[in-house]
């Protein structure tokens, strides 16, 4: 009798422990749908650069541009349809969507992902271009770890994920193209389809 | 019988326990989020602040946000150790059955 109080008790604590420090309402759905993106922005990128620029880039042509901007739209319709469908989850779990917790994740989550995107454009203004791609997994991993202490905690393995194709990516720049696809497109869809079945559907 | 004395009064009850719960995870936290994420009254939260406060296991400090007051709550070193004693006491009592 006394025990199972005792139980409720910290399950409870548990509960408060998490709710007041990290913010669970991640949809999965989203991840699945930036991976999407990330897939057909490569295939676009991919066949651009085949069919009009003979598989090499030249910096100043506007096949090189129209790329940076697939990059530019991936990761906006990313962002955009992630804070569609977290608003979504949070308000049908009652929580809120901006409050102590969210903030601190996006700001954890941006820490990494801000130095590292201005680090990628000061080398890119020195002709450095052959790590862009490396570079590009390796602070978007590190971001999603430093963030795991502030929502669900397995977002971490991503980020290890993340990392470690950056890692490879950084030894054989001429897969980089295709390592991409794998981190961003490949792992953002067996990831979020993961955390889908996980937690989102009860 | 050791283990009893573990058994922290103080931290007997639901509330308590709850306001501790959240400051040991956090560097502070305010008495509307204390209040929100509790879903406990006014008075009811402060009567339970004040008997952690008196026991000196949280810390107090009243400041202003603009002109609203804004009042903080964060775990004491004392009030820490003595929650890490009372969960392990609990975790015993909970295992020995």
């Amino acid at each position: 009798m006394e025990s199972k109080d005792y139980l409720k008790d910290i399950s409870e604590i548990k509960n408060l422990m998490n709710k007041s420090s990290r913010f669970i309402s991640l949809s999965g759905l989203s991840g699945i749908l930036a991976g999407i993106y990330a897939l057909i922005g490569a295939a676009t990128a991919y066949w651009l650069v085949t069919n009009y620029s003979y598989g090499t880039l030249t910096l100043d042509g506007w096949v090189f541009r129209t790329c940076v901007l697939i990059l530019g739209l991936v990761a906006f319709f990313s962002i955009v349809t992630g804070i569609l469908l977290t608003t979504r989850k949070a308000k049908k779990h009652g929580e809120k969507i901006w409050d102590n917790t969210s903030r601190r994740l996006v700001f954890n989550f941006l820490i990494p992902l801000v130095v590292g995107g201005i680090y990628i454009l000061i080398i890119l203004n020195q002709q450095k271009y052959g790590q862009t791609g490396a570079l590009m997994l390796l602070f978007y991993g590190l971001a999603l770890i430093n963030a795991s202490k502030y929502s669900i905690g397995d977002i971490r393995y991503l980020g290890f994920i993340q990392v470690i194709l950056g890692l490879i990516c950084a030894c054989f720049p001429g897969y980089g193209f295709w390592l991409w696809v794998l981190g961003f497109g490949v792992m953002h869809i067996v990831y979020g389809t993961w955390m889908h079945f996980k937690y989102d559907r009860n | 019988m050791s283990i009893i004395t573990n058994i922290n009064k103080v931290f007997d009850h639901r509330i308590r326990l709850g306001i501790m719960s959240i400051l040991m995870v956090n560097e502070y936290a305010d008495f509307n989020t204390l209040k929100e994420l509790l879903d406990v009254t006014d008075g009811n939260l402060a009567s339970h602040t004040k008997a952690l406060e008196k026991a000196e296991y949280i810390s107090v400090e009243k400041q202003f946000i603009g002109r609203k007051p804004n009042t903080r709550y964060a775990t004491t070193k004392l009030g820490r150790l003595e929650f890490k004693k009372h969960i392990e006491a609990l975790e015993k009592l909970i295992n020995k059955q």
